[in-house]
Parts: structure tokens; C-alpha cells; sequence
């Protein structure tokens, strides 16, 4: 039975290293993958995707890294490729300021609505 | 008075954002990239098929000539639809370049055995890391870059009748 019981932390060591050794996506890498929006099941990012141009751009992206682009650079270099669509974050451009802005406005007049029923400035 | 400026505010908002989203509504949810805005044709490097050497676009394309670049696999059963057409290209002296996405080295040889091969120049792109650098969307995917190496015009998926003689009219 102690054998046993050897064996099975054994082997669960042995394949826990295993699992460890295999290359896992750093921090930065996990960040920009989850940035960029997956070319064939567009509501996901490729870092929730497995299709097969996920998995390519995941491939790019690392390669790019280590040739020395920044994060700023590599969505630069998708953005040349597919449009701003392919952000998941997009810059603030004539096209998206609405989109940017339209949040604030909304929650500059909800508070102010909050204020006027609450009277905060009534004397 | 101030009542009525803050429900006119109120209506014109919700009025506005009901126009949004109506409108988005209308549109549909997948999206398509525009195909015929002129692009500089990226760098991009691969593995010759045959040869298995590295190659780079720099290299590949020359100036002064029509390039016609075909992403294809074996897999992909659309290829095999659109094949004929690359055919009837390769016929009328179109330089044709080939990218083999994720294949296996002798299902595409077969492949090409079986219904012939169109390309001047195949390129391997086993990781599909080639053609995300050229922007490709899936497979097959096809490319028509001009004289000044710009992509003139993208097809996703496969070529049909319509397409075949949109090319001709492109390359004349």
C-alpha cells in the first residue's frame, strides 16, 4: 500500500513538472491575446479562441515580442493588417469618440439627475 | 421652465440612442473588411515548398508585374472549388504564387498530382504565421497585387465566375 501510494505521488510530481516545463504565455503576452479579436469567431479574443488563425496570430505576436516590438507596436502592426476592427481596446479617433465619450455624458447627467432628486444643492 | 429643458434633454437622449441602436440593428454582425482599398503589400517570409528554403517577399516579387497570391490547403474543400479557376489563370500567363497553410507537405503534393498546379512559386507556411503577416482573414484567400506592389484586391473565400472575370478586368 505504501508503495502504491509512492508511486501515485510519484508520478503526480513527474507530471506536474511536465505541466510546468510546457511554455505558458507570460503576463504581457496574455494581455495583448486578449486585446485582438479573433478573425474567425468574431465575438472572442484569441486568447479564448483555438481555431487555427488564433493560434497563428498567438504565434506572431510571440514572434514579434521577441524581435523586440512593443505592445503598442504589435497592435500597430495588426491594426496595418486588419483594420482598428481587430482591436479590442480601439484608439480614439474621429470614428470612435462617440464611443469613447458616450459612457461620460452618460454618467455626467446621471449624476446629475442623482443630485436633483437628492437636492444635494438645494438650500 | 427647468422641468421642461430636462425632459426635453431626456427625450432628445433616449431618441438618440434608440436611433443607434435601431440603425446598428440593421447592420449586420459580421464584419467584412473593406476589399478594395489599396493596401502596401506587407513583408512576408516562408519556406519554398519544394526546397524547403527560406524565402522573403523582397526577393519573391518583382516590380513591374502582376502577382496573383493564393492561400490554399489540401483540407480545405472550397480550394478544391475554386482550383480550375487558378488553372484557367495559370493558362493566360498570370504569375501566380501559392501559399500552403498549415498542410501536410504530401496530401498538398497530391493535391496538386490530382488537379494540377498552378503556381510559379509555392511557399510553406506550416504555423500560418506567413499569412496573418499578409493579412489573410482564412481559407482560401486570394490577393491581386499590382505593378507598384499594392494589394489592389482581396477575395475571401473561394474565387467564383464573377470574381474570375474581375480579375481579368483588373490585370489587363
Amino acid at each position: 500500500m505504501k508503495k502504491l501510494i509512492f508511486f501515485i505521488t510519484f508520478f503526480i510530481f513527474l507530471s506536474n513538472n511536465y505541466l510546468l516545463a510546457v511554455d505558458k504565455p507570460s503576463e504581457l503576452e496574455n494581455k495583448i491575446f486578449k486585446n485582438l479579436r479573433c478573425l474567425i469567431c468574431q465575438g472572442q479574443s484569441i486568447y479564448d479562441s483555438q481555431s487555427d488563425f488564433a493560434e497563428s496570430m498567438k504565434i506572431v505576436v510571440r514572434k514579434n515580442l521577441e524581435t523586440g516590438m512593443s505592445e503598442k507596436d504589435i497592435y500597430q502592426f495588426m491594426k496595418k493588417n486588419y483594420g482598428e476592427w481587430v482591436l479590442y481596446n480601439p484608439e480614439i479617433n474621429k470614428g470612435t469618440y462617440l464611443l469613447w465619450s458616450l459612457p461620460i455624458i452618460l454618467f455626467v447627467i446621471g449624476g446629475a439627475i442623482i443630485i436633483r432628486k437628492l437636492g444635494v444643492f438645494k438650500k | 421652465m427647468k422641468n421642461k429643458i430636462f425632459v426635453t434633454i431626456s427625450f432628445v437622449l433616449f431618441a438618440f440612442c434608440f436611433a443607434v441602436f435601431y440603425l446598428g440593428l440593421q447592420k449586420p454582425n459580421i464584419y467584412t473588411p473593406k476589399l478594395d482599398k489599396q493596401i502596401e503589400l506587407p513583408n512576408f517570409a516562408g519556406n519554398d515548398f519544394f526546397s524547403g528554403e527560406k524565402v522573403i517577399s523582397d526577393n519573391l516579387l518583382k516590380k513591374n508585374s502582376y502577382y496573383i497570391i493564393n492561400i490554399w490547403a489540401s483540407w480545405c474543400i472550397p480550394c478544391r472549388a475554386e482550383h480550375s479557376f487558378l488553372m484557367a489563370l495559370k493558362n493566360k500567363n498570370f504569375n501566380l504564387l501559392g501559399i500552403n497553410y498549415k498542410d501536410n507537405n504530401s496530401n498538398a503534393q497530391s493535391f496538386l498530382n490530382e488537379l494540377g498546379n498552378p503556381y510559379s512559386k509555392i511557399l510553406s507556411d506550416k504555423n500560418g504565421v506567413t499569412s496573418i503577416e499578409l493579412g489573410a482573414y482564412g481559407v482560401p484567400e486570394t490577393f491581386i497585387v499590382n505593378k507598384e506592389k499594392k494589394i489592389i484586391k482581396k477575395i475571401i473565400g473561394p474565387i467564383n465566375n464573377e470574381n474570375f472575370n474581375e480579375i481579368l478586368e483588373l490585370i489587363k
